[in-house]
């Protein structure tokens, strides 16, 4: 068959803005030499047997708009001095394409396969020059070809249907050094003693595994699945308070602290003793699901689940971010009897934009994507994935640190609205297997594994199947079909779902058959192209694939439902075996068979070493403090502080018209909101809050990293007018690898400070997850450890979203009080990182933080909110007082004058100013309002420390003044590509 | 009662708003996917109103719009231009403006013109935004006094309501000449402007919406359904109980649509009658 080639371009006069585009990121990527322009046109390529006539209909009624673009069949000569092309590899996902096919069947009627690409004509630069701009700025190797000349070929890859053997390991042989080789070997990545137990359970079954079961004991058993390290029995040398009376914990003569099960002993006793006290009935379903649930109102619950996905995002930050926020969606879709996704949330964690800089001291490590790249990659990839599929992204921050070069973090949430009556889900014996949505190919295998080893600087080579790219519109489809099927009559289809994520079917197949048993005809999953093994079926982590246990008489009324959407179906077996077993055939042939037993109770119990001992820096020279004048507004346009607007409007943040409260507030639309509101069930007056919370300022001691981290979610929610009785959690510990006793030390810390900070706040923990291995090992050997990073995430419910109030000041007349006391430590400030580098580093010296006093201090706020005494509300967090402040008055661009000397808490004025102590908030009260807040806030230290005005400055009593202008637009003007 | 249609194909992803939209405003709505209706077109005859929504309708491939656009083509454009002639009113906010102008729907023929049996080809175009990139914020907007679209005329605004909310990446209007944008000016074609220096995308004319000639088909970059209850409003926390009196301007959109339904129809029972 012919591959005909299309190719249209915008006409002059109607403009390139992808040209311009590409060109701006040559600008960003600082090449020697910069294009002088760039023409861009979409490319064609279509295989069939299509007449002359046919492909000019094609080309003129489909590719090419009359009265913008000009389309020609074949190739363009070249316009400018060379030319790239870009088109994905073979095998990796084209979403575009498939739309292109149906489009021509109905057009001309007959059926043809379409592969999509893009042509630059670059004028200015000679082709390899080109072609080393589009491999920085356009294109990846690991999943785009780049062309120098147009790409014309004369057929398209073809799969090949392969014979296959069924491979058996001779496990039972081998010794401990062969075990560590071919869990290396087989990226497998278990660990001797898991292996060994491995050997001894087949020992006892008299036989050797088969290929197929080692693997789906390696996906079962990943970090990635089963969070062994969180889970591992711990023992903790060091500082821990009250260590004797917390739940699990028993500590011996020598002081040692002994941990069964750190989770269970730490976030999740948090849960359980918080459902025993009060709050059982609000929580639905805490962390045995793909996310947590809690009830909203009669009718309706909502769930919530964080998910990271920063591995992949490092290597292809594009399809690695869409992947991601694609699998949390997935996840939502996946819980209980399916949600309906309502929000999304996104936190990434990168190095600083400008940090790397060619041919100096500070040069990007060999290995690494740019960071600029990164970011704006990531961010592509959510925006089009969360977009397309009509989920808004409502929440969320960046922070920036060096030591995220070579393993940035990728944080995606997804919060779905359920029925009641839809919580829960179980498969019954006889159920068949029904996996819906995406077709299976050899793309993200071993992306559970892959997550659970360290990152090098070959990793880019070994790696490559497990980056791959996502098809939202599947995924939407797949939803749709979903929903009409939970929702059939008032009676649900299916017994139980969820989602394919990491390890494919046989993490799907494996948890949903865990206590019945399953027998899986594998060479019935359609299959993307062919050729692939039965092992790689089962693996494959292929997107946008669903897995729900159906009853046989409900079958055939889900294929309806899946034909209305174009959504393909699939039966793979059975659940229910005798003997709890999983069965793995293709065609005729068996091809695994194990106990879920093994599967799911045979991995190892660990008892991990952990200990922790308080960094002590090396003293630095005392640096002269800056003026307000000099701090204030490079403070404001610090990237950890700046307005990340560049990044919030690619969102589409309002569809589905939920929003009652945006992420950007204010006269402007620019304003940095707190927390995001929106309405789960339409005609009703209530709201859900959603809200995160990073302290990395603090992670030089990550017990109160965690403790700040919870107290900036709980008073996110707060300032928006979320009641602090009903808020749930979600726990995300990025760690940068556990395997010495100190990084260990540090992951009970921060797991100590979240149940501390929980009971405090009453607010559960509901669901969490945790990615251990963060380290990029460059080619010199030098490994790069992020900072411990652990993200919460909140959901709370408002009452009544009518009283919700936002952060920017709204009358001139107002008086703007500091509710909660101020250290006199700036340890940990954006400030002290800056400007007083000797202040920073000694957690002794970290600001005080008493849970108690923080959760009755939001408590009391959220009254006063909710009695309307307050006007606007801000958390007073990264950058400290002065920022926040600064922020209220010009996103009500209303002027203010401050005395930092009433800050209660503090005589240094300077702390007073530039502190990041949790706990505090920023209120603004009319006038004649104060007495009765005063006598809600009790002993909560506070007191007036601003009036708003009518001028247009920020000023402070000593004289020092800003333009709110000036100061809005330092603070606007740094995120940008 | 009042039915309204509300189109559902892969990708399209606000089409429940707009179902509520319908709903707030007193109409009945329906959702019903592509293939069936194509399988189907008389199912259009039910109907009172049609909403074609926003989205990304089979992921944007080629341009937005432009594979749900030539699926209409092929299998309902007669029965739209149908409904159009028996007096149906149309919406159709971003996605479903980018394929109402592929259509051939938007502009559609000038007055007096009849329009042909074969969906003709698009006269405007929907192109990149200038700035190459998604955007989602809310933009001042101004109706054109003599505009005939019976959505948006006689809409009750004020300066802090005068707002719509826009999330598209494809809403650069682009007209085939000058003479064509003129004259859809000259003849109440243009049914929504964006305010004067508050235009997102690059558009000719600032040109945010359009209708036919008989004012009953409107498309826009905007999306009212958006727009149908004051805590909407990006600012509400800041406005006065009494910019938030009556109804948001989304909401007035459907409203009006729903009474010229009611209107028409009392106008053909009357008729029925004399």
């Amino acid at each position: 068959m012919n591959v005909h080639r299309i190719e249209v371009q915008p006409t002059e006069g109607a403009g390139d803005p992808r040209g311009h585009a590409a060109l701006q990121s040559a600008r960003h990527a600082a090449l020697d030499t910069l294009p002088d322009s760039i023409h861009s046109s979409s490319v064609y390529l279509l295989e069939g047997d299509i007449d002359t006539a046919s492909l000019e209909r094609i080309a003129h009624e489909l590719l090419c708009h009359p009265v913008t673009e000009a389309v020609v069949i074949g190739a363009r000569p070249l316009r400018a001095k060379s030319m790239i092309e870009v088109h994905p590899l073979p095998g990796v996902t084209d979403p575009d394409a498939e739309a292109v096919e149906l489009a021509i069947r109905s057009l001309i009627g007959c059926d043809v396969r379409v592969r999509t690409g893009r042509r630059y004509d670059v004028a200015g630069l000679d082709t390899e020059s080109a072609r080393d701009f589009a491999s920085r700025c356009l294109a990846n190797p690991l999943i785009h070809g780049v062309y120098t000349e147009p790409y014309h070929p004369d057929a398209f890859p073809e799969g090949h249907a392969q014979e296959f053997e069924v491979r058996t390991v001779s496990l039972r042989t081998m010794d401990e050094n062969s075990l560590e080789t071919l869990s290396r070997d087989a990226h497998l990545f278990l660990s001797l003693e898991e292996m060994k137990a491995i050997r001894d359970a087949y020992k006892d079954m008299g036989r050797d595994p088969r290929e197929i079961e080692l693997e789906t004991l390696a996906q079962t058993w990943s970090e990635h699945c089963v969070h062994k390290t969180l889970k591992a029995r711990m023992t903790y040398r060091g500082d821990l308070p009250d260590a004797a009376n917390r739940p699990g914990h028993r500590v011996d003569a020598d002081g040692l602290v002994h941990i069964d099960n750190l989770l269970k002993s730490t976030v999740a006793a948090a849960t359980h003793e918080l459902m025993a006290d009060g709050l059982g009935d609000w929580c639905l379903s805490v962390f045995v699901d793909n996310a947590g649930i809690v009830g909203f109102d009669e009718e309706h619950a909502v769930c919530f689940k964080v998910e990271t996905h920063n591995h992949p995002s490092a290597l292809e930050p594009y399809g690695g971010a869409a992947t991601g926020i694609g699998g949390c969606i997935r996840d939502v879709m996946g819980t209980g009897l399916a949600a309906r996704p309502i929000a999304a949330t996104d936190i990434f964690c990168t190095a600083r934009l400008d940090g790397f800089v060619p041919d100096t001291d500070r040069m990007l490590p060999a290995g690494c994507l740019h960071p600029r790249r990164i970011l704006s990659q990531v961010v592509a990839g959510v925006r089009d994935y969360g977009n397309r599929m009509g989920i808004p992204t409502v929440n969320g921050t960046v922070w920036f640190d060096d030591d995220y070069v070579g393993n940035p973090l990728v944080y995606c949430g997804c919060v779905g609205v359920m029925p009641r009556n839809r919580v829960h889900g179980d498969p019954i014996p006889g159920d068949r297997i029904i996996a819906l949505g995406g077709r299976t190919g050899r793309d993200g295998i071993h992306g559970a594994t892959f997550s659970s080893a360290e990152l090098t600087d070959t990793h880019v080579d070994e790696f490559s199947h497990a980056v791959q790219i996502g098809n939202p519109i599947t995924e939407k489809k797949t939803l749709d079909a979903i929903i009409e099927a939970r929702d059939d009559e008032e009676t649900c289809l299916y017994s139980a779902i969820t989602d394919c994520g990491a390890g494919g079917f046989s993490s799907a197949v494996g948890e949903m058959g865990e206590t019945l048993g399953a027998d899986v005809q594998l060479d019935r999953a359609p299959l993307k192209y062919a050729g692939l093994t039965p092992v790689e079926i089962w693996i494959s982590e292929a997107q946008e694939r669903m897995v729900l246990s159906v009853p046989s008489k409900n079958v055939a009324r889900l294929q309806e439902i899946c034909d209305k959407h174009d959504v393909e179906l699939c039966d793979l077996g059975e659940f229910g075996t005798e003997g709890r077993e999983l069965i793995l055939r293709h065609g005729d042939a068996e091809v695994g068979r194990m106990p879920m037993e093994l599967l799911h109770e045979g991995l190892p119990d660990r008892v991990r070493e952990a200990s922790w001992s308080p960094p002590r820096p090396d003293p630095l020279p005392p640096v002269a403090a800056p003026s307000v004048a000099e701090a204030l507004p490079s403070l404001l346009a610090h990237p950890n502080i700046a307005s990340k607007r560049c990044i919030i409007e690619q969102y589409d943040h309002e569809v589905q018209g939920r929003s009652v409260i945006r992420p950007q507030v204010g006269v402007h639309g620019t304003g940095p909101s707190d927390a995001a509101v929106i309405l789960p069930v339409p005609g009703s007056h209530k709201g859900l809050g959603i809200a995160n919370g990073l302290a990395m300022g603090f992670h030089i001691d990550p017990y109160f990293m965690a403790i700040a981290a919870f107290d900036e979610c709980i008073r996110n929610l707060v300032c928006v007018g979320v009641d602090p009785a009903r808020i749930a959690v979600l726990d995300n510990f990025c760690w940068p690898g556990c395997d010495d006793e100190q990084r260990l030390g540090e992951l009970v810390r921060a797991a100590e400070g979240c149940y501390d900070a929980a009971k405090a706040y009453r607010a559960p923990f509901i669901s969490g997850k945790d990615s251990l291995n963060n380290q990029f090992t460059t080619e010199e050997g030098t490994t790069i450890r992020i900072p411990p990073t652990l993200l919460i995430s909140g959901l709370g419910i408002v009452d009544d979203v009518r009283r919700c109030i936002t952060m920017d000041a709204k009358h001139s007349d107002s008086e703007l009080l500091i509710v909660g006391a101020t250290s006199s430590e700036i340890t940990g400030s954006v400030y002290a990182e800056c400007f007083q580098p000797h202040r920073t580093g000694d957690p002794a010296r970290l600001p005080e933080m008493n849970v108690a006093e923080m959760a009755c201090t939001a408590a009391r706020v959220a009254s006063a909110i909710a009695a309307g005494l307050v006007r606007s509300a801000h958390d007073c967090s990264e950058g400290g007082l002065l920022v926040a402040a600064a922020e209220m008055a010009f996103a009500g661009n209303i002027g203010l004058e401050i005395d930092p000397s009433s800050v209660p808490g503090t005589t240094d004025i300077e702390a007073a100013m530039f502190s990041e102590t949790p706990g505090r908030y920023l209120l603004e009260v009319a006038p004649g309002k104060g007495e009765p807040l005063a006598d809600l806030l009790g002993d909560t230290p506070h007191a007036c420390f601003g009036h708003f005005n009518d001028s247009s400055e920020l000023k402070l009593v000593d004289e020092t003044s800003f333009s709110l202008e000036n100061l809005r637009m330092a603070w606007l003007g740094t995120i940008d590509w | 009662m009042t039915k309204a249609l509300v189109i559902t194909t892969a990708g399209i992803n606000c089409d429940r708003e707009l179902a509520e939209a319908f709903e707030l405003a007193g109409a009945t709505p329906v959702s019903i996917h592509l293939n069936r209706l194509m399988k189907d077109p008389s199912i259009l005859d039910e109907f009172d109103l049609v909403g074609l929504p926003g989205g990304f309708s089979y992921g944007d491939a080629v341009a937005a719009g432009r594979i749900a656009a030539q699926l209409v083509r092929s299998g309902l454009h007669g029965a739209l231009r149908a409904a159009i002639d028996r007096g149906v009113p149309m919406i159709a906010p971003c996605n479903g403006f980018q394929i109402a102008v592929q259509v051939g729907l938007l502009p559609g023929p000038g007055e007096g013109e009849e329009p042909g049996v074969e969906p003709p080809p698009p006269t405007v175009a929907l192109a990149d935004n200038d700035s190459a990139r998604f955007i989602d914020r809310w933009v001042g907007v101004e109706i054109p006094a003599n505009t005939r679209c019976i959505w948006t005329k006689d809409l009750s605004l004020n300066e802090s309501s005068s707002i719509l909310p826009i999330a598209h990446g494809e809403g650069r209007f682009v007209p085939t000449s000058p003479e064509q944008l003129e004259e859809l000016a000259s003849s109440g074609r243009i049914a929504v402007r964006y305010r004067p220096g508050d235009n997102p995308n690059g558009s000719a004319g600032e040109v945010a919406g359009l209708c036919d000639s008989t004012g009953l088909v409107l498309g826009l970059m905007p999306h009212p359904e958006r727009y149908t209850r004051w805590t909407q409003h990006p600012t509400w926390t800041r406005l006065e109980g009494s910019c938030m009196s009556g109804d948001p301007p989304g909401l007035q959109m459907f409203r009006n649509a729903v009474a010229w339904v009611h209107s028409s129809r009392g106008a053909a029972t009357c008729s029925n009658a004399s």
